[in-house]
């Protein structure tokens, strides 16, 4: 019954990130496209849940829909241009790209198939946010200091480049 | 001194090598080198001739110049009595000649080619003399027929002497043509070239009748040909063009003498076939009547004593063909010193006076005392009156020619009234009378001594060279020149005393008619009209000769040119000039299409690929983009897979 | 049952149309979006594995916070330029940003 509920919830979440995708890749108008990212990206931190992360879920609902999709908002508003049938989105590339698109698909699913993984038995013990946080701090914290330092520098240099002068 | 005889024809061609190589620019000097070179070649002459007499037997010397098995040709002398004598003739002529050129031909543009040319023609009648072979005969027998032609056509800007000149080559030329078939028949069938061999050969047998026949008249064609029998007079007359030393040289002593020569040397063959000897006998006599009955009606002083050397020439070989191998060649003798004579005599009356024609002369005996007495002279002794040479030696062939047949006899005596008759029309209308022109005549003098004294010499020996023949002689030329034996005929007085009557009886015809005047030459001419001008235009002959051979030969040879020449040779010439032509524009074809393609074509090749390459940095991000990711699943694939 | 490979087979899914987007959006923005998309189909990854390989090392979160955190850096950079890039040339079509002589 659990498993039943679990893989229908997974066919609906997957459906919703590849349309949403889809859309997000496809739309002429790039405001609609922003908005189905956001749907995307929900959906996505749905699949996390699935998938037993919990935490992993939150921040993504924080920092990427939060934070990140509102930041491409402002953006499209700022560089907003004036909208005419003929400005096409999509360039010249759009059937080369589909080809090699497919082909990677197609390869990386034979690939998939035929690799056997080690599959684990073992579920995750307890809740992983405390895990997360235990390793961050103990066995991960030199990565975490310096992805705080590359944020900093990230978000200040952003305001200097854009920075009128 | 005998084995040096080949001196004497050396000699003169010495002297050609040495004018022409180096004295062309200097006449004196050239003059001077031939009549020396000639004098040489008498004086050697005269010593030969004396050793012969002493010893009257046949030499030969000989060396082999080519010897290939069943052909073997040499070069030799033959030297008997019959070849001194000629050598003596030869070789005095011409320097009497050479020396009269001096004066004929001063202030010539070509004088030294001139003395030149008349060594060259010394030279080759010398060697004709004196050979031994078949062979070496021929040779000679067509230099003298080149050097003649050099000769006539000496004054080749007048066209009339260049055409002369080829007149007589080709003419010659075609009894040349028999007499080169007789020779190789002949030689062929006996084997050997040599004359005494043929002849030892012939005696023997080794030759049938017919065949042998056959040979004596194709043989007998050269001579009809170089010595102007009927039909291949035509020549003669012609030849009159050239200068009058040459005329006196050339058809008066030497090489119209070479054809009697030719059948002297070869009596054996002639005396061995009957037939051979008839037909050359009829022609001797047809040409000796043909030619005297044209000489009577002639204007031109050169022409009359043409028609008369043609007709003289007849009588030596009418006797020829009679077995009269003494006769003849003593007639040759003496024909040789007054014919050269007459021609000299009428080449310093021609000098004189600037013309030919008789009827613009007249009265020339005051002015011109030397040259008019000597020209009597020779008349007088062609005449055959006695004592003089020619007296003795006509007398000779009226006998032989009586003992073969009556008819030759009349004949020769027709002959002989017509020669004295036409001999002194010449002398009385020339010498005698009132002058014709009287212009001319004021400017007639005598010719200077260099051309007066060989005249003098001339007439000298016209009177006493026959006497070497005298009949009573017990050692004269009878027993010198003889063939197989020696004939003693006996002096016939009645057929001396009738020859001589005829002789007397045409000098007194010509004296009526041209001096006194009491037969009219007008109401003749009336009278006898047709007769008149057949004679006066040479029986036609010239003109049928014309229409029957040359006209067609030249439509032939104008066809063939047409045809043949400008239409094969001259196509394919212009045919392969057009295909190189053709080939050059195919290589200037292929040079710009292809090569200059190849080249130019790489250029653009190349930019066109750089240009087209090129458009691979489009700048487009995406496009980069895209080319990396193919990248990436190439790899991946290759990876995997 | 769901196994791994569901979860692989979706993740290859969302990065294919992530590259789609990457090559073809015309929109400098668009493209920026098509790389989210990217981050996201790795994170998906990531976090699979993280629970059916080894649920013990918890790794793969982790890096997935990372991942988000640059995602999050690179997205401010990214836009920055893209600013920039509008004010130059009154768009931000990217075919338009080319220098090239043709």
């Amino acid at each position: 019954m659990e498993d039943g509920i679990q893989t229908l919830v997974f066919y609906i979440l997957s459906g919703l990130i590849v349309g949403s995708g889809f859309m997000v890749v496809s739309l002429k108008n790039i405001f609609h496209s922003a908005l189905f990212l956001v749907l995307c990206l929900f959906s996505v931190a749905g699949i996390y849940i699935l998938l037993s992360a919990e935490f992993v879920a939150a921040v993504q609902v924080l920092v990427y829909v939060g934070a990140i999709t509102v930041l491409l908002i402002f953006a499209i508003m700022l560089t907003a241009q004036l909208y005419s049938p003929s400005l096409r989105q999509s360039n010249e590339q759009v059937i080369p790209g589909i080809i090699i698109v497919g082909v990677l698909l197609v390869v990386t699913l034979l690939a998939l198939s035929r690799t056997s993984w080690r599959i684990s038995t073992q579920g995750i013990e307890g809740e992983s946010t405390v895990s997360i946080g235990k390793a961050l701090l103990t066995t991960y914290v030199l990565p975490f200091e310096v992805v705080s330092l590359v944020l900093i520098a990230a978000l200040i240099g952003a305001v200097i480049i854009a920075r009128k002068e | 001194m005998l084995p040096y005889s080949w001196l004497i024809p050396f000699f003169p061609l010495l002297s050609f090598v040495l004018i022409i190589f180096f004295t062309i620019k200097k006449p004196k000097l050239s003059s001077l080198v031939s009549i020396g070179a000639v004098s040489l070649s008498f004086i050697f002459s005269c010593i030969v001739l004396i050793t012969v007499l002493n010893n009257p037997v046949t030499s030969e010397f000989k060396i082999d110049w080519l010897n290939l098995p069943g052909f073997k040709v040499e070069a030799g002398m033959l030297i008997d009595p019959l070849t001194s004598v000629m050598l003596v003739i030869v070789s005095m002529v011409s320097l009497l000649v050479q020396i009269y050129s001096v004066g004929y031909m001063a202030g010539d543009p070509r004088f030294s080619r001139y003395f030149s040319f008349l060594s060259l023609f010394t030279f080759s009648m010398l060697g004709l003399v004196l050979a031994n072979n078949f062979f070496e005969i021929f040779i000679f027998w067509e230099l003298v027929g080149l050097t003649s032609y050099l000769l006539i056509g000496f004054w080749f800007e007048k066209k009339s002497a260049s055409d002369a000149g080829k007149k007589a080559f080709i003419t010659t030329r075609t009894g040349d043509l028999a007499f080169l078939v007789g020779i190789f028949l002949l030689t062929t069938t006996v084997g050997t070239l040599n004359f005494q061999e043929a002849f030892h050969q012939v005696e023997a047998g080794a030759i049938s009748p017919a065949l042998l026949t056959l040979s004596a008249i194709l043989i007998f064609g050269g001579a009809v040909g170089k010595s102007a029998q009927f039909p291949l007079h035509v020549w003669l007359p012609d030849a009159m063009e050239g200068p009058t030393p040459v005329s006196a040289l050339i058809h008066a002593a030497t090489m119209v003498a070479a054809g009697v020569y030719l059948v002297a040397r070869l009596m054996t063959i002639y005396a061995l076939s009957v037939p051979a000897s008839l037909v050359v006998a009829m022609i001797g006599a047809f040409t000796a009547f043909l030619a005297a009955s044209i000489a009577l009606v002639q204007n031109d002083i050169k022409r009359v004593l043409a028609y008369s050397t043609i007709s003289q020439l007849g009588y030596m070989i009418m006797v020829l063909g009679c077995a009269g191998y003494t006769a003849g060649t003593f007639h040759l003798m003496t024909h040789a010193s007054f014919k050269a004579l007459l021609f000299l005599g009428a080449g310093s009356v021609i000098h004189a006076m600037h013309t030919n024609d008789i009827w613009e002369m007249g009265g020339l005996y005051p002015k011109m005392k030397i040259t008019a007495i000597t020209f009597i002279i020779g008349s007088l002794s062609l005449a055959g009156i006695f004592p003089l040479s020619g007296f003795w030696s006509k007398d000779e062939i009226l006998l032989v020619a009586l003992h073969k047949s009556p008819i030759f006899m009349v004949v020769g005596v027709g002959v002989a009234f017509m020669t004295a008759f036409y001999m002194f029309r010449l002398c009385f209308v020339t010498f005698f009378g009132k002058p014709r022109d009287q212009h001319k005549f004021e400017h007639a003098h005598e010719s200077p001594k260099v051309m007066t004294i060989p005249l003098i010499i001339l007439a000298f020996l016209s009177i006493v060279a026959g006497w070497v023949g005298i009949p009573w002689l017990h050692k004269g030329y009878s027993s010198f020149v003889y063939f197989h034996e020696v004939h003693h005929l006996e002096p016939n007085f009645i057929l001396m005393g009738f020859a001589t009557l005829v002789a007397l009886a045409g000098i007194w015809l010509a004296y009526l008619m041209y001096y006194k005047r009491s037969i009219s030459t007008e109401r003749l001419k009336q009278r006898f009209s047709f007769i008149y001008r057949v004679l006066y235009n040479k029986y036609y002959l010239d003109e049928l000769y014309n229409a029957i051979i040359i006209r067609p030969l030249y439509k032939l040879t104008d066809f063939l040119f047409k045809k043949f020449d400008l239409g094969v040779i001259d196509w394919l010439v212009n045919a392969v000039g057009d295909f190189t032509v053709f080939l050059s524009w195919l290589k200037e074809r292929f040079d710009t299409l292809i090569v200059d393609g190849a080249v130019n074509g790489l250029g653009y090749v190349i930019r066109g690929s750089g240009a087209g390459i090129r458009k691979v940095q489009t700048g487009q991000l995406q496009n980069y983009a895209f080319i990396i990711f193919f990248g990436i699943v190439l790899i991946i694939i290759l990876k995997i897979f | 049952m769901l196994s791994l490979n569901h979860y692989l087979a979706l993740s290859a899914l969302l990065f294919c149309i992530g590259i789609f987007g990457v090559l073809t959006r015309r929109n400098a923005i668009g493209i920026l979006m098509s790389i989210e998309l990217l981050f996201n189909a790795v994170n998906i990854n990531f976090v699979a594995f993280a629970k059916f390989i080894n649920p013990q090392a918890i790794v793969g979160q982790i890096f997935v916070i990372f991942v988000i955190t640059i995602a999050a850096a690179e997205a401010a950079v990214g836009l920055a330029i893209i600013i920039l890039i509008y004010r130059q040339h009154k768009g931000v079509e990217v075919d338009r940003v080319n220098i090239m002589k043709w």
